[in-house]
C-alpha cells in the first residue's frame, strides 16, 4: 500500500506539475503542430474519447473511417482514414492536431477544435445568429486529451 | 475523373483507403416524363479554369435511385402541387388594383420560357433574382403585399417560372455589369465562415463525390431551384439552402434576399453554366 501511495505521488507529480490549471485555448503552445504539454493534466480516458469520435461536438467519423468504430455507420471520405494514427503520429502531434490542425497542416479542411479567435462571422452554435459574448471550444481541454488517448491506441 | 480521385483511387491502391464508398456520380440518365432529356453533365464552364476537373454534375448524379425516380415523372414529383398552386395563383388576381399575373402575362406562364436559366441578371444596376422579379411586379403592378421569400407561395411561383426553362442550359452572364457582383459571390463562395471554417469550395470544390457521414457530397449546383427537399417536405429556396449551409459552419449567416445572397446565387449558378435548368428537382 506504501508502495502504491508513493507510485501515484509520483505519477501526481509528473502530471501535475506546479499548477494543474487547465491550459485556455489562447494559451496553447505549439511546436511544429505538436502539442507537448496535456491541457488538462488529467491523463485522457480513451473508453470517452471513442465515444466522443461519434457524438456530440467530436463527431470524428463525419469525415474519418476507423475501422475500431465499424459498428457505427456511415463514416466519411473527407479525412484521412485514421487506422493506425497511433503508431504514425506521436501523442503531442495528435494534440496538436486534434486542438488546431491547422498549425501543421495549414489548409486543411478540419476545424480548429481547441481554438476560440480568429473567426470570421462566428456564430452562436449552429443558430445561424452571431455569437454572443466568448466562444467555447468545440471540445473541452478534457475532451481533446480523451479523444487523444483513444487515437494513440490506433495502432496498425 | 478529375485529380482528386485519381489520388484517391492510387491511395486506395497503395492500401491507405478502404475501396469501398469511393464514389463520383453515378451513371443514371435524367429523362423526365418519358420524353424530356436533361443534360446532368456538361464540360465546365471556362471560368472554372479546372476547379471541379473537366465536366461539372447536377446534383441528381449524387442521390439515390429512390431519390431520383421522384423526379423522373411529373406525376411523382412532389414539387408539382406546390407549383399547380402556383399556377392558379397565377390566374387569380390579388391585390389593390384587381389584377391577376394573367392580366399583364396574357400567354401564362409560358411567356418567361428561358428566363430562369438567365437569371440571377443586372437589372437598372441592381443584381436581381426571380424572387425580387416576382415581388416587385406584385407590388408595384398589382398592388398586392409581397411574398415571404421562402415561403410556399414564393417558391411556388418561382418554380413555375423555373419550369418554363426546363431543359435549357444554364446560362447566367459573369461580365459587364454582372462583374462586380460575381467576384463578390466568387469572394464568398471561398470564404471560411464561421468556428466550423467551411466554404462552399471545400465540401462542394475539394470534396465532391465523397461521403461526409451519411451524405455524398455533389459540386453544389443549383439548377433544380427550388427543389423539393425530402427532408423538409417542402420547396427550398436557393437562399434558404446557402442560410442552411452557412449556419451548419457554426456562423453567424446571411439573410435570404440579401444583397450577399444575391451575389452568391450568381456565382454558384454561374458554376452551372451549361447544366439543364431542373426546376423542380427533387433531393433528398
Amino acid at each position: 500500500m506504501k508502495k502504491i501511495l508513493i507510485i501515484t505521488g509520483i505519477v501526481t507529480a509528473f502530471a501535475l506539475p506546479l499548477n494543474a490549471e487547465i491550459i485556455k485555448p489562447v494559451d496553447v503552445s505549439f511546436a511544429d503542430g505538436a502539442v507537448e504539454t496535456s491541457l488538462t493534466g488529467t491523463p485522457g480516458d480513451p473508453a470517452a474519447g471513442r465515444v466522443l469520435m461519434n457524438k456530440g461536438a467530436g463527431n470524428c467519423i463525419a469525415c474519418h473511417a476507423v475501422t475500431d468504430l465499424q459498428d457505427l455507420p456511415f463514416h466519411g471520405e473527407v479525412g484521412p482514414m485514421l487506422d493506425g494514427v497511433g503508431d504514425r503520429w506521436s501523442e503531442a502531434q495528435l494534440r496538436g492536431i486534434v486542438s488546431n490542425a491547422k498549425e501543421m497542416f495549414p489548409d486543411t479542411v478540419m476545424p480548429s477544435f481547441y481554438r476560440t479567435t480568429g473567426f470570421i462571422r462566428p456564430g452562436n452554435a449552429y443558430t445561424g445568429k452571431a455569437a454572443e459574448g466568448d466562444l467555447e471550444p468545440l471540445l473541452t481541454a478534457q475532451q481533446v486529451e480523451d479523444v487523444v488517448s483513444y487515437l494513440l491506441t490506433l495502432k496498425e | 475523373m478529375n485529380k482528386f480521385k485519381a489520388l484517391l483511387i492510387g491511395a486506395c491502391t497503395a492500401g491507405l483507403l478502404p475501396a469501398a464508398g469511393v464514389a463520383g456520380p453515378d451513371d443514371d440518365k435524367l429523362m423526365v416524363n418519358d420524353e424530356l432529356d436533361l443534360a446532368t453533365e456538361v464540360a465546365a464552364p471556362a471560368h472554372l479554369d479546372g476547379a471541379l476537373g473537366s465536366t461539372i454534375y447536377s446534383g441528381w448524379r449524387f442521390r439515390t435511385d429512390e431519390t431520383q425516380a421522384l423526379q423522373l415523372d411529373d406525376f411523382d414529383n412532389p414539387a408539382m402541387l406546390t407549383v399547380d398552386a402556383a399556377l392558379d395563383a397565377f390566374n387569380t388576381p390579388d391585390g389593390s388594383e384587381g389584377k391577376s399575373c394573367a392580366s399583364c402575362h396574357t400567354g401564362g406562364p409560358e411567356e418567361f420560357a428561358g428566363l430562369s436559366a438567365s437569371m440571377p441578371k443586372v437589372i437598372d444596376g441592381k443584381l436581381v433574382v426571380m424572387e425580387d422579379l416576382i415581388n416587385s411586379h406584385r407590388q408595384e403592378v398589382m398592388g398586392a403585399e409581397p411574398l415571404k421569400w421562402s415561403g410556399q407561395e414564393m417558391q411556388g411561383m418561382v418554380a413555375l417560372i423555373g419550369l418554363q426553362s426546363r431543359g435549357m442550359p444554364v446560362n447566367v452572364a459573369i461580365d459587364g455589369e454582372a462583374a462586380p457582383f460575381w467576384e463578390q459571390g466568387k469572394e464568398m463562395y471561398y470564404t471560411r465562415y464561421g468556428q466550423l471554417e467551411l466554404s462552399c469550395a471545400n465540401c462542394h470544390e475539394d470534396n465532391w463525390g465523397n461521403m461526409i457521414r451519411a451524405d455524398h457530397l455533389s459540386q453544389g449546383q443549383i439548377n433544380g431551384f427550388p427543389t423539393y427537399r425530402l427532408k423538409q417536405a417542402q420547396l427550398i429556396s436557393r437562399h434558404n439552402r446557402f442560410r442552411g449551409c452557412i449556419r451548419d459552419t457554426r456562423a453567424e449567416t446571411f439573410a435570404e434576399g440579401s444583397d450577399e445572397f444575391r451575389a452568391l446565387e450568381l456565382y454558384v449558378a454561374s458554376r452551372g453554366n451549361g447544366l439543364s435548368v431542373e426546376t423542380p428537382a427533387v433531393r433528398q
